[in-house]
This record gives C-alpha cells, structure tokens and sequence, in this order.
C-alpha cells in the first residue's frame, strides 16, 4: 500500500484502527542467492539497492533483534560530507545526494532536512585546517564556506561568541547541504520498500556461524536453521568482531561506546546542526523539539553498552559553553551503543579472505550518514562482482599494505578517532 | 563511571586518568619481525571477549602508567600495577 496524504486521511477516518503492518514476518526458506547479515540501515539499504538497482530479490536480511533497535536508531540523525580526504569524502558526498531523494523513492517520509551543519573552530590554527578542508570540499564540488565574526553570529543567532571563554569560537565551516534525517525511519522505510520487492527480512535471528567449504562460503548457520547462499555480508556494527570471526576472520578494530541523550521537547530554537570541537559536542533540535546531544566515545573498549557519565557531563558542559540556553532543560532521555571503530578510525568494506563473504564494519559512530552510499556500493559489489570505486579505498587489507584512511591523522589508536 | 583502583593512590575516579588503550606486546627493533608480524601487533586486538589489559595515565594523581585488567564485558577490574612492572607489556 502506498503512503499518501490521501491514506492518512482514509485512516484517520476509520480511527487508524486498520494499518497494514510495514512489512511482513516470512519464513526463512533454506537457501538464497544472498544473506545480509545485520537488519540496520548499512543492511537494508543494501538489500533495497540489490532489487532496485539489479533487480536481485532472492535476498534474505537477517537481524539478530528487531528492525530500527540498534545503532541505525542510536545515533544523533546527522548527515554530512566535511571529509578532507578523497575516500572519506566521495562516499559521504555521494550518500548526501542520494538522502535528497530518498524520501521519494522508499515513499516514506525520512524527514529529511538539510537545515545546514556548522563546525566550530576554537584557534586560529584549527581555522586554517578548517579552511584547507572547505578548499578541498570546494574543489571536489561540494558547497562549503568558512564564516567569523558577525557572519558567524547572523547565521546562527544563537551562538554566544561573546570573549572570555575557556574555548572561544574562532570560526566555523559551515556546510549548507548537511542537516539531519529521521534515523528510525530510515531502517522502517528500507525494510519496507525491500520487503515489497520480495526480499526476506527475517527479524529475531543471528548469525551463529559460517559453513566454509575450501576457502569459499557455502551456508550460514542461524538458530532457524542453516542457509544455503552464495553470498553473505556481515554488516553488524558493534557485533562485527565476533560475528567475523566465526569465520576466521580478524578485524582490526575495537568496540567502544558511545553515548548520546536528549533534552524535554521544547520550541523550536535551533534550526542548524552545531559541532563544538574543543573536546567533543554535538548539538541539533528534532521536528519534535528534544534537544540531541552527543559527545565522544567512552575511550576503552567495552561490551557492555553502558556508558560513563563522565562523557555525558563533557558533552553537556560544552554544549552549554556555545548554547547557554541549554542549561535551563532537563535530561530525558540517554542511550549507548556500541560502535566499532577501527586502528584508522575508517570503515572496511568490501572484500574478505572468504571467497563470498563480504564485510562493512567499523563505521565507529560515523556510519550514520554514508548508508545509503554504503547500500548502494555493496550492491554492486554483490550484483557484479567489482569493487566499485567509491569502496576501493576501504578495503580490509589496507592495514597489511599501509594504505590506510586516517581522517585525522593519529595513528593505530582506535581510542582516538 | 569507572573506580580504578591505582596501585599508588588507592582508588579513583576514572576522570582522573587518561586511557592509553590497550597493552601491546610490540616485536623488538631489531628487524628480525616481517611485516605480518608488526600488522599482527598493531592492528589485530586480541580477539578474546575475555578480561583485557589496559594502560592508564594518572594525570590528576601520581603522574604514572597504571596497568588495569579489566573485563570489557561487565566492566569489573580484576588488578592494577605500575606499568612495566614484572610481567608487564610494552
């Protein structure tokens, strides 16, 4: 059934007592051409895009928990393409293009709003490396402009950039085209358009192993039963370690948390995205009026999705320094999720020593934003067998070749990035 | 909110420290190790879910590396030293 203001209509008449389900509960049948494993966005754009753009439907995507439960429903909805480096770049950039579109082709609404995305610098010195990377994202074609001083203060009122603070405000990048999307309802919108086009979504099911016959995978083994398949993709964020190695497979990454929280909903009083950087905060409003709020992750590794307030008392404390106004609203909500992050703090997509298993981990808790570029890659990844482009650089044995994608230039430390 | 219990100070908040990841056993600079072996040592964590042993920096306290094991599942510290202390990583 397509969604229309007319259906909303209809169903407001009949008290929304007869909405159809988004998408249906099947029965996992014992084979398919291909297994994603992992129910989030990155596994659902994947599958969308493996029928929409290659018309491939014999696809099962099994989750271990529900649809929209995990880091795609975690995350503080912020979308962008401030990257320096060309990897980095071309993918999210791609990704921001597809979300402008999106909401259209799953007929669902994403809520998508590119209302803008301002990054802080607080020295003269990070402005210069915040002008590098706007030159960069000018000349790859992106919008991108550096704004101080009153031009700073007329686009975002809000701001005090008044003297005498701990970390004064030297500028800021500000990227128009960056915003936010309604992160649950891209998960429910994916699901539902793949489930249309017949692809299984089979909900309650881990992976619990990999049936590898030399060197080439045959099944994956769930507590269903066990799936014959002549491709897989592991695409489990926080559980990508263990899920890999069930196929002996080791990652280069670690699991670390992170937090986020939100304030009581008020009125609109912030229409940008704010990104505070002396430390780590992140600040934007949603339709409903709840503040987000993020910070950095916890630093150790950790299982546990149980964060340190230490974390959220930083995020919170240089919130209020840019936002003072903030400090007048109360806490409702605060999650944690467990994001897997890489010795170059970059994704790893791609290819895997398994002939037929592919992987796309460690998107840490910057995975957000690229899904649909992720999804549509790895379609064709999986449809035609070459690594398109915009993946190359995230190849998994980039770490044995030296070539690996460090945004921030810091080194083997997952911790860090 | 961790309580690390430093082997000089006795026990502190975790926001007096810095995290300095996990220990790594390094191959020696001698140029015997290959490649695969410093990857390995650099890049591949120990795949073990089990309890893991960390560094720490006791920035607002003794100023010293502490060695913590710890279990990244339940959070639960086992022991604390002085890093490098005998059987100590790099």
């Amino acid at each position: 059934m397509a969604y229309s203001g007319l259906s909303v209509l209809a169903h407001a008449a009949a008290g929304n007592r007869h909405w159809p389900s988004a998408f249906p509960a099947p029965d996992l049948r014992p084979s398919y051409d291909i297994v994603i494993i992992g129910g989030g966005g990155h596994g659902l754009a994947t599958a969308h895009y493996l029928a929409a753009n290659h018309g491939i439907t014999n696809v099962a995507v099994i989750e271990a928990g529900w649809v929209g439960g995990g880091n795609t429903a975690r995350n503080t909805t912020i979308v962008r393409s401030d990257y320096l480096l060309n990897a980095s770049f071309g993918l999210k950039n791609f990704a921001l293009g597809l979300w402008a579109d999106l909401s259209r082709d799953l007929n669902f609404n994403l809520m998508y709003e590119p209302r803008g995305y301002v990054d802080l610098a607080h020295s003269d010195g990070e402005l210069e490396h915040f002008t590098l990377r706007a030159n960069a994202m000018r000349l790859r074609g992106a919008g991108a402009a550096i704004l101080t001083g009153a031009a700073l203060q007329e686009r975002v009122p809000q701001l005090d950039l008044t003297g005498g603070k701990r970390f004064p405000v030297a500028g800021a990048l500000v990227q128009e085209a960056g915003g936010v999307v309604r992160h649950d309802a891209v998960a429910w919108g994916l699901a539902r358009k793949a489930s249309a086009a017949g692809i299984h979504i089979v909900q309650n099911c881990p992976a619990t192993g990999f049936v590898i016959e030399s060197g080439r995978l045959a099944a994956v083994e769930t507590p269903l039963g066990r799936i014959a398949c002549g491709q897989a993709l592991i695409s489990v964020a926080g559980a990508s370690g263990a899920v890999a190695a069930m196929a002996g497979i080791e990652l280069p990454l670690q699991a670390i948390n992170v937090q986020a929280c939100v304030t009581e909903p008020v009125k609109p009083a912030l229409d940008v995205v704010v990104n505070y950087n002396a430390g780590l905060s992140y600040v934007s409003q949603t339709a409903k009026g709840e503040f987000v709020l993020g910070g950095a992750t916890d630093g150790y590794v950790s299982h546990a999705r149980r964060g340190s307030f230490a974390r959220i008392e930083d995020a919170l404390a240089r919130a209020v320094q840019i936002l003072p106004f903030l400090s007048r609203l109360r806490l409702m909500r605060h999650w944690s999720g467990t994001a897997d992050i890489p010795m170059d703090g970059n994704a790893i997509v791609g290819r895997t020593p398994v002939e037929g298993l592919m992987i796309n981990a460690g998107w840490g808790y910057a995975g957000f934003k690229a899904t649909p570029a992720t999804g549509w890659c790895l379609a064709e990844l999986l449809a035609t067998g070459r690594v398109p482009v915009l993946l190359a650089p995230f190849a998994l044995d980039r770490f044995e070749t030296g070539a690996e994608v460090d945004d921030a230039g810091i080194g083997p430390y997952p911790w860090l990035h | 909110m961790l309580v690390i219990p430093c082997p000089h100070c006795g026990p502190r908040d975790e926001g007096e420290f810095d995290h300095g990841g996990p220990v790594r056993t390094l191959p020696a600079l001698d140029g015997a190790a290959s490649a695969a072996d410093w990857q390995r040592a650099l890049h591949l964590p120990a795949a073990d879910p089990g309890p893991m042993r960390q560094l720490w920096f006791h920035r607002s306290g003794c100023e010293t590396w502490v060695e913590v094991t710890r279990d990244p599942s339940t959070h639960c510290i086992s022991a604390a030293r002085p890093a490098g202390a005998a059987g100590g990583g790099s």
